[in-house]
């Protein structure tokens, strides 16, 4: 089996971020040890479809209790890909958020905004063979959080990627183009300047649904394997 | 042929506290399935089934609620097994911290062969929590293989006064073993963490 290419460290927030206070305490104070890949990292979970219901990329269904839950439509869509540009096919991407008022489900959420009966704001879903995924949601809101006064969240949207191992791990947020509350967010501050960059999303008219949805592209790049000459 | 083109990694970003209704819905009683348990251990399965059981501390010695951790491992027999089905034993197991005082994980699973001639059993932890801007790699070894533990590459190369932080101990209990794994984030004995 191949080496994967090594956590790139010019990609990735520093894991404690003075900024993000919560960060001080809670991350590892020491250098991580580096160790080789054994057939333990180069094995991980991986999923078909008997793992996924038939609503999970559908969070303006999978949690109808009454009614349609209230919000913008957003179709949400990207590839996931390794660092030399191919696409990674069947890996799941769980997706999470707060609902279209900034208010999670989570019985820990004390905003106070209302809850939507009808949105639980989890899904899951597998990439394609072109290593796409899709889902439908509502836009999520703003919300405000204790990290230092009159802190808000930008919207955003939490994603979790398995990739083909262990290491491919990822979880991340997606942001929104244009979102002024990002360059308060001491959370999306957080990676270098460039790479920061990546996590915000653009419209994408070419993906909107006339007269339902508008639509967001968002790729996602994983570890993997650099390009060799021969496909650079 | 696709257009391949060098590409940056995406960067990590916080689990956030508000996790549990997606990752570990069953555990925290959401309306929602869970994509893997926290309990691997399947009717008819082969091996020692076994608890690992611990708490994560912060910097201050504090349990950390809000925590989320998974496991990757071999079966009995020393062998992953990638595709997770419902019906059979998969290595790969999540499970959270809780909302309560009692902020332990508890992972029920079977004790891992050894997956090569080099390495003593060994399951892969990795930890997510608010405050963690990336996630956390460890390895926790077992107490009860000290042999195998002693020819372990990766044991080895650790410094003599951390090498301590990933061994598990082993509890007898009346019906299953425990086996018990503190993860401390920070400070005196802080856990040795990894990356590959």
């Amino acid at each position: 089996m191949k080496p994967f290419t090594p956590k790139d460290k010019d990609s990735h927030p520093t894991l404690i971020h003075p900024p993000y206070k919560s960060s001080n305490l809670r991350s590892p104070s020491k250098n991580s040890i580096i160790v080789p890949q054994t057939i333990t990292e180069l094995t991980g979970p991986q999923f078909d479809a008997s793992a996924l219901g038939e609503l999970d990329n559908d969070l303006t269904r999978n949690g109808r209790k009454t009614g349609e839950p209230l919000g913008e439509r957003l179709i949400v869509t990207g590839r996931v890909l390794e660092e030399n540009g191919k696409p990674i096919p069947n890996t799941m991407v769980e997706v999470w958020q707060a609902n279209a008022a900034g208010r999670y489900i989570d019985l820990d959420d004390q905003h106070e905004a209302p809850l939507d009966p009808n949105f639980l704001g989890a899904g899951r879903m597998i990439t394609d063979k072109n290593g796409e995924y899709r889902f439908l949601t509502l836009r999520p809101g703003a919300y405000p959080w204790g990290n230092h006064y009159n802190a808000w969240r930008p919207s955003h949207i939490h994603f979790s990627v398995i990739g083909p191992n262990m290491m491919t791990r990822l979880v991340t947020q997606m942001y929104f183009d244009g979102d002024p509350l990002l360059k308060y967010d001491p959370i999306y501050q957080g990676p270098p300047d460039e790479a920061r960059k990546r996590l915000v999303a653009d419209f994408s008219l070419d993906d909107t649904e006339e007269g339902y949805a508008l639509a967001y592209r968002w790729d996602i790049v994983i570890r993997g394997h650099k390009a060799t000459p021969a496909d650079a | 042929m696709p257009e391949m083109s060098e590409k940056k990694q995406t960067p990590s970003q916080t689990v956030g506290p508000f996790f549990s209704y997606g990752w570990t819905p069953q555990q925290y009683g959401y309306d929602h399935s869970d994509l893997v348990p926290g309990n691997l251990v399947k009717d008819g399965i082969q091996g020692e089934v076994i608890t690992i059981q611990g708490i994560i501390y912060n910097g201050e010695g504090e349990e950390m609620k809000h925590a989320v951790v998974e496991s990757w491992q071999a079966d009995h027999a020393g062998k992953y097994t990638e595709l997770v089905a419902k019906d059979k034993f998969s290595g790969f197991g999540r499970i959270g911290t809780g909302r309560g005082d009692d902020a332990s994980y508890r992972i029920r699973t079977i004790k891992p062969g050894q997956v090569d001639e080099q390495q003593a059993p060994h399951i892969t932890l990795t930890i997510f929590s608010r405050g963690l801007m990336h996630h956390a790699y460890t390895r926790l070894y077992f107490s009860d293989e000290v042999e195998a533990n002693a020819k372990d590459p990766l044991l080895q190369s650790l410094p003599d006064d951390r090498r301590y932080t990933l061994i598990a101990q082993r509890m007898e209990g009346e019906d299953e073993v425990t086996y018990r794994f503190d993860i401390h984030m920070q400070g005196d004995g802080e856990t040795v963490f990894l990356e590959f």
